[in-house]
């Protein structure tokens, strides 16, 4: 306890959502009132409307919808694969190997996402390898830019983790193999099903990268939230958002009970 | 070379291809004809340069002294549903920024709920200054102050506060000397991590889409694929890269990494 006295308090909770209420929970209000809106002159809008969220899963929008899951679906489970097999990796390797290793890996987080766009973009236009104006370049981009954080996640979790069981797993006659697949992998779960919700989320809302590579016949959610937004049909807009993010917490939920049940199963 | 350490290379292999080779490219495009010299002596080069840094560096200020003073008082004078908004905190961290600026339109705009509020402009022309994309930032980004802030306070020995006070330190006293000393790691961690992030920041200042706030992201973004000018695009993503690289590099050598 920091502050004693009871007034004291009182005066800091106030102060804490006076604070927090217009910054953080004000803006995820508007947004879904906004979703809802018909009209909005007035404080509140002055009529309610389910058309927008019709017209957000329909048509063209859904398709943008389906466009941003499978993007986020095959970059996810390749940046997942890829970020735990070099945090398991990087480990194994000798010391200063693992320093470069380990910067390497880190490395896209410091880039911005615009200029991971552009060298995709610059690079891939032209022979030998030209995948402009394919989705590969969505894909691409979205995989390069979770992979950090995925492999970091995992990294962490593989320093928290204790060495002993796989020693002991070895030193019991169970083969490397073995114990990859029956000690280290089934230890470290929580941290990849976390690494993959991280690199879901990420690539759901990703626009940076995604507008700078995005061919026409594949565009990803972000990017018509963009569209719409540019052309001032924001309730629109605030509607598509809604359906990213609950689709994006629906996905998350999921992911978060199935891994519950797997460690229940695996006790 | 042990056997150990080929296991390496299929994912340094992907990073170097998808990457670091298109890396190269930005860098070999940029030095064709006088990109250089054009970039450097436009003053719409040097003016997305001052905006970027200040409006990071003032972001970042905001989320430093917001995120603290969020996560002392959900850590030290925990209220009924404390445990529900670190949650929310948690979730906004997973959420897309654009998010932020799209309800600051419906907030802050001219037909914003602010001025119906007061019944007539008091906004100004907020929405399109500096001002909003750094409020924008600010929102966005301090949770991921919070988040180091609150993970370290969870191990901080509670009957130190208590010891403190009883010793008849006044609160603000115990804060500076007993709580900043211990969080000092935690802060600078997610405060350069706030910086980094803040001088990358695109999604924002996309969709508020004021005229006159131009960041080195979106002077890319405009040469890239606007102008068409990719040898001017490229420049500016080199001196980007730099400044964040060695950004991160300082980062790194502060807050481990060091493995």
């Amino acid at each position: 306890m920091l502050v004693w006295s009871r007034g004291g308090r009182v005066l800091l909770w106030t102060i804490f959502a006076l604070v927090f209420v217009p910054v953080v929970l004000a803006p995820l209000a508007v947004l879904v009132l906004a979703a809802f809106a018909a009209d909005w002159n007035g404080v509140l809008p002055g009529a309610y409307t389910g058309a927008h969220f019709g017209e957000a899963l329909s048509g063209e929008e859904i398709s943008s919808l389906s466009v941003s899951l499978q993007t986020a679906f095959l970059a996810g489970t390749a940046a997942v694969l890829t970020g735990t097999w070099g945090a398991l990796a990087v480990r194994a390797a000798p010391r200063a190997l693992r320093r470069i290793a380990d910067a390497v890996l880190h490395l896209p987080v410091a880039v911005p996402s615009v200029v991971v766009g552009l060298g995709l973009l610059t690079a891939f236009s032209r022979p030998p390898i030209a995948l402009n104006g394919t989705m590969w370049l969505v894909v691409i981009a979205h995989f390069v830019l979770v992979l950090a954080f995925a492999y970091s996640t995992v990294s962490a979790a593989l320093d928290r983790t204790d060495p002993a069981f796989a020693l002991v797993a070895g030193s019991l006659g169970a083969s490397p193999w073995r114990v990859l697949w029956r000690v280290r992998v089934p230890m470290l779960l929580p941290s990849i099903a976390a690494a993959a919700s991280l690199s879901l989320a990420l690539s759901m809302g990703e626009v940076g990268a995604t507008i700078m590579v995005y061919p026409a016949s594949w565009r990803p959610l972000s990017v018509t939230v963009f569209t719409l937004t540019d052309r001032g049909r924001v309730f629109l807009a605030s509607a598509e958002t809604v359906v990213l993010l609950v689709v994006t917490v629906v996905i998350l939920a999921g992911l978060a009970v199935a891994t519950r049940r797997g460690a229940a199963k695996q006790r | 070379m042990t056997r150990r350490a080929w296991w390496l290379a299929p994912p340094l292999l992907l990073v170097a291809g998808f990457f670091l080779y298109p890396l190269y490219f930005v860098v070999r495009e940029s030095l064709t004809g006088d990109a250089w010299s054009r970039v450097a002596s436009s003053g719409r080069f040097l003016d997305a340069l001052g905006t970027t840094v200040m409006v990071s560096l003032a972001a970042t200020a905001g989320c430093v002294v917001l995120g603290t003073f969020l996560a002392l008082v959900l850590a030290f004078t925990p209220f009924p549903g404390a445990g529900l908004v670190t949650r929310l905190v948690d979730t906004l961290l997973a959420f897309p920024s654009f998010l932020i600026a799209l309800a600051f339109t419906f907030l802050y705009g001219s037909a914003g709920i602010v001025n119906a509020a007061a019944g007539r402009e008091v906004m100004g022309g907020f929405l399109y200054s500096p001002w909003c994309v750094i409020a924008a930032e600010i929102t966005f980004y301090t949770p991921f102050v919070m988040r180091p802030l609150l993970a370290s306070f969870k191990h901080f020995p509670r009957e130190q506060l208590d010891v403190a006070a009883s010793l008849g330190a006044r609160p603000w006293r115990v804060f500076r000397r007993v709580v900043l000393p211990e969080a000092w790691p935690a802060l600078g961690a997610g405060a350069s991590l706030t910086l980094l992030l803040t001088l990358n920041e695109f999604g924002i200042v996309l969709f508020i889409g004021a005229k006159d706030v131009e960041t080195l992201p979106m002077l890319v973004h405009s040469f890239g694929v606007v102008t068409f000018d990719l040898p001017a695009a490229c420049v500016v993503a080199v001196i980007e890269v730099a400044l964040s690289l060695s950004l991160y590099a300082v980062y790194r050598r502060a807050f481990g990494g060091g493995r």
